[in-house]
């Protein structure tokens, strides 16, 4: 059986140099176009144009490599008003591979430069291919970014109308910026938890802290690092890490994203884990795909393949190891979760949290009407796509809001930051949370009793 | 790189002169000529075929759909009406140098009309949408293509769409009360009333319930709603030999029990199906059938006893039982994505919807099985079986000519046998572009002569969906 077959994005390109050209044609020929993924796909229900459907960007695709299209501007644009959010894979029965075809479309798109202008080469080249391909330097961004929030300055901008100062496309940037953590993960983690790891452990783990996630959400770092020492984990957080990659291979940068991929073996070793956790959607259903990704590199190959076999979500790992039911007094909370896309499409992890949510004494979990529909976020989307993403952001708060939760739970840093951004467009009241910060929660009260 | 702004080379002589006109009535959104946006309407959910239209038009009202035909029927240019493009035998995709009509954007809801039992849509409204407003009302829609997810509704009526309650509740067609068609020439038809009996002239509705867009558009349809069944049954019968479930099947119908489903599943479809839905089916047997009786709890009882002990005389190792409405719904959910979920094994799925008399199904079901083995193809076989409507899908790829044309020549044969058996070549998907060279065979001279007739009077220039059907 020939089921689901996946190509190696590292593999030739065509005679052209033509990415779609050279990929594996069985990975196109694999959609058979029956209309499945249609109304799984948000941009072609906002458009109901066949071009902004995953059957008709694959068409497009297909056209390409055959010789029958050409890699146009409008092909581009149409690849990257795709969310990439991967729904449509859920929707797939033919088991359509689109995070490979996506991948090579959006490195086509760059390849060919059909979408290159002066300033998105600078933007993109200091962001994509300098700021996330170092921790080090994100950081120090991130640090000046946090004096910018603690001084009063951006207080200045929001409420004392310096935003006006600024261009356009910058001011409608400012309020996607998330609040940056007072410490970063790798600080507490020394200081505090190492020396609470367990002395026989049931399990050893690495965590990625990710690139944002660190700057934005250490503090759910910390939760997750927590939530393993109390299941008998032992926590490593490997000095060395970087961010994942999935933003560069989202963006059309392979070979930048192949680098952080290396990076990332070289320092957790995955040889000598027993898993490797994440607690952010996006960057899970990335790390998992190391070993196509890194396919045809003869010195990383097998050290890829036991990596992505050893890649957990976390909240897969808590089920699969049987996880501690907290014991907790109950603390009423009516939650509500919404479901990262690359955790429930990406990776398929959908019980899950919600099976760890209802574990917590008190929680209430209500479902949230059309909880797998993506909030805009996607990564960087909803900074290149803001018309579209603000669209369905604001449909994801009044669907939040329509289940009277006060707190809504999801676990991926582009959610959270998105629907934190979203509460205040909306003037919501309810707060984002992770789930492993509940959970973490609930395990900390046992011991306050 | 460089693209001309103007039209695209592809746009033929005809349109060109229509398109500016067709951009003062809908705006140039709703007009597309890109080689983008041509290159993804350029074919169906059917397997290789492909043709790319000269344009694509997107009409939100009926009245823009009749100005577009005015104008077409005025520059004698082809127009291909198309919903979604879920079919499945061609028939909407575009003939050469024709406008594609897409009718996604008619998607509104017009009435749900609870005194009378009906409800009023567009032609764009997805089947599912239709269904799941009568849920809402209380009522019940019954046809349920596997595709009515994605499905339009004007799409299922042009088809006379089937679907896996046809055997109790009849298809499509039998829940059409109006419709409103724009003609050729742009003339707007309201044919049909909200009247349960209704002899006034000719039954022109159902002229066009099945013409494939060769007669007129359908925009907007009135269709009759019923109660919904007071209770259901689900069950799955596991065999050891295909014969057997066919046989099984035949028994049921004999012995005069009509439940709303008796769907097939054959080992190849059930690996499929069970590797994208992963709902526990079983692996280790030839075929399943999945059985539902509906109705008054009663008689819904003694239906599922009677199948089961009729499947457990015809060599069934096991029948369950579905243990709940979830269970069920997710049984006939995985089922809905057999086709889509065969693909997984080969690059081409060619697939058909042979239609036996329901004595006849073991035979048809034998001959299937010996005709791909004879030929070399990997044929996978589920259907609605309690309707003799059967999906034998050939597993090919079309880019290995010798493997191509093995499985069309099975297929050939098993077309043939069907005819032979008193068949039909096609239960539900309709003839289009894939079953047009076996019509004649199907349906004989006369057959041919008056569907000529009837073309040339609602469609005298030709302009309707050419080349589908019957040249």
């Amino acid at each position: 059986m020939t089921c689901a077959q996946t190509a190696t994005p590292s593999g030739p390109a065509g005679a052209d140099g033509n990415l779609l050209k050279g990929l594996d044609y069985s990975v196109l020929q694999q959609c058979m176009h029956c209309g499945m993924c249609l109304p799984a796909c948000p941009t072609y229900v906002a458009t109901l144009r066949e071009r902004s459907s995953p059957r008709g960007r694959i068409a497009m695709m297909r056209a390409i490599a055959d010789d029958r299209l050409e890699v146009s501007r409008t092909f581009a644009e149409e690849i990257y008003f795709c969310l990439g959010c991967l729904a449509c894979v859920s929707a797939c029965p033919a088991g359509v591979d689109y995070t490979t075809l996506f991948e090579h479309a959006r490195a086509e798109v760059e390849r060919s430069r059909v979408l290159a202008a002066p300033k998105r080469n600078i933007i993109r080249s200091l962001l994509v291919n300098t700021v996330f391909m170092s921790r080090r330097r994100l950081r120090t961004m991130g640090r000046a970014m946090r004096l910018y929030q603690r001084s009063g300055l951006q207080w200045l901008v929001r409420r004392g109308g310096l935003r006006y100062l600024l261009p356009r496309s910058l001011r409608q940037l400012e309020p996607l910026a998330p609040a940056i953590s007072r410490r970063f993960t790798e600080a507490v983690f020394c200081r505090l938890y190492d020396r609470r790891n367990p002395p026989q452990p049931r399990f050893r783990v690495g965590l990625l802290v990710g690139c944002v996630q660190d700057l934005a959400f250490a503090d759910t770092n910390l939760d997750t690092i927590y939530v393993l020492q109390q299941n008998g984990c032992h926590v490593a957080v490997p000095r060395a890490q970087e961010c994942c990659g999935s933003l560069h291979a989202h963006n059309g940068e392979l070979e930048s994203a192949r680098r952080l991929a290396r990076a990332n073996i070289d320092a957790f070793v995955p040889e000598s884990l027993d898993a490797i956790i994440t607690n952010a959607g996006g960057c899970g259903s990335h790390m998992k795909r190391y070993d196509h990704l890194l396919a045809d590199d003869p010195d990383y190959a097998d050290r890829a393949r036991i990596w992505s076999a050893r890649v957990k979500d976390i909240h897969e790992f808590l089920l699969e190891i049987g996880f501690r039911r907290p014991q907790s007094p109950p603390l009423q909370q009516r939650v509500t979760y919404h479901e990262s896309c690359h955790l429930r499409h990406g990776q398929q992890v959908s019980a899950q949290p919600r099976e760890i949510l209802r574990s917590i004494p008190g929680v209430e979990l209500v479902e949230l009407n059309r909880a797998d529909w993506c909030c805009g976020s996607a990564g960087i989307y909803n900074i290149t796509q803001p018309e579209m993403a603000m669209q369905l952001l604001d449909q994801k708060m009044v669907d939040i809001q329509a289940t009277g939760a006060h707190l809504v739970a999801s676990a991926n840093t582009g959610c959270n930051i998105q629907l934190e951004c979203g509460r205040h467009r909306s003037g919501a009241t309810v707060m984002v949370t992770h789930p492993v910060t509940l959970l973490a929660a609930a395990y900390r009260r046992e011991t306050a009793r | 790189m460089s693209r001309t702004p103007q039209e695209p080379q592809s746009v033929s002589a005809g349109v060109k002169d229509l398109l500016p006109r067709l951009r003062s009535l809908l705006g140039k959104d709703r007009v597309l000529t890109e080689p983008e946006d041509l290159s993804v309407y350029a074919f169906d959910g059917t397997a290789m075929l492909h043709e790319l239209p000269a344009c694509v038009v997107l009409p939100e009202s009926v009245d823009e759909v009749s100005g577009i035909l005015s104008l077409a029927s005025e520059g004698g240019v082809p127009v291909v009406p198309r919903g979604s493009g879920s079919g499945l035998s061609g028939g909407s995709v575009p003939s050469p140098g024709c406008i594609v009509l897409c009718l996604v954007r008619l998607n509104r809801i017009e009435a749900v009309d609870t005194d009378n039992l009906t409800m009023t849509v567009q032609a764009g409204v997805l089947t599912q949408a239709v269904a799941d407003r009568a849920v809402a009302a209380g009522l019940f829609y019954p046809p349920d293509p596997g595709s009515i997810a994605i499905s339009t509704i004007g799409g299922n009526v042009a088809n006379n769409s089937g679907g896996l309650r046809g055997l109790k509740y009849g298809v499509t067609r039998d829940y059409v009360m109006a419709l409103q068609v724009v003609l050729a020439d742009g003339q707007v038809l309201e044919t049909g009333s909200q009247c349960v009996k209704d002899v006034a002239g000719f039954g022109l509705k159902d002229l066009f319930i099945g013409s494939e867009g060769a007669l007129g558009v359908i925009t907007g349809i009135t269709l009759r709603l019923t109660p919904p069944p007071a209770s259901k049954k689900t069950l799955l019968a596991l065999f050891d030999r295909m014969t057997d479930a066919a046989d099984s099947i035949s028994r049921i119908i004999s012995r005069q029990i009509i439940p709303c489903t008796l769907e097939f599943l054959d080992r190849v479809t059930i690996e499929c199906v069970e590797g994208y839905a992963r709902i526990g089916l079983p692996l280790d047997c030839e075929a399943i059938v999945l059985m539902e009786a509906d109705g008054h709890p009663a008689q819904v009882a003694e239906e599922a006893e009677e199948m089961a002990r009729i499947a457990s005389e015809t060599g069934a190792r096991e029948v369950r039982t579905a243990s709940s409405e979830e269970e069920a719904t997710r049984l006939a959910a995985a089922r809905r994505t057999a086709f889509s979920a065969l693909a997984r094994l080969a690059p081409t799925v060619l697939l058909e919807d042979v239609t036996v008399p329901r004595s006849e199904l073991a035979r048809m079901v034998k001959f299937i099985q010996e005709t791909g083995e004879r030929h070399g193809v990997r044929v996978g076989t589920f259907g609605h079986m309690g309707d003799g409507n059967l999906h034998p899908t050939f597993l090919t790829n079309e880019r290995e000519p010798e493997a191509l044309r093995r499985a069309e020549q099975a297929m050939r044969e098993v077309f043939t046998e069907t005819i032979r058996l008193g068949g039909t070549i096609t239960g539900e998907h309709g003839v289009g572009l894939a079953k047009k060279p076996y019509l004649q065979q199907q349906i004989g001279p006369v057959g041919m002569e008056v569907m000529r007739r009837l073309k040339s009077t609602f469609d005298p220039q030709g302009i309707l969906n050419p080349g589908k059907v019957f040249d």
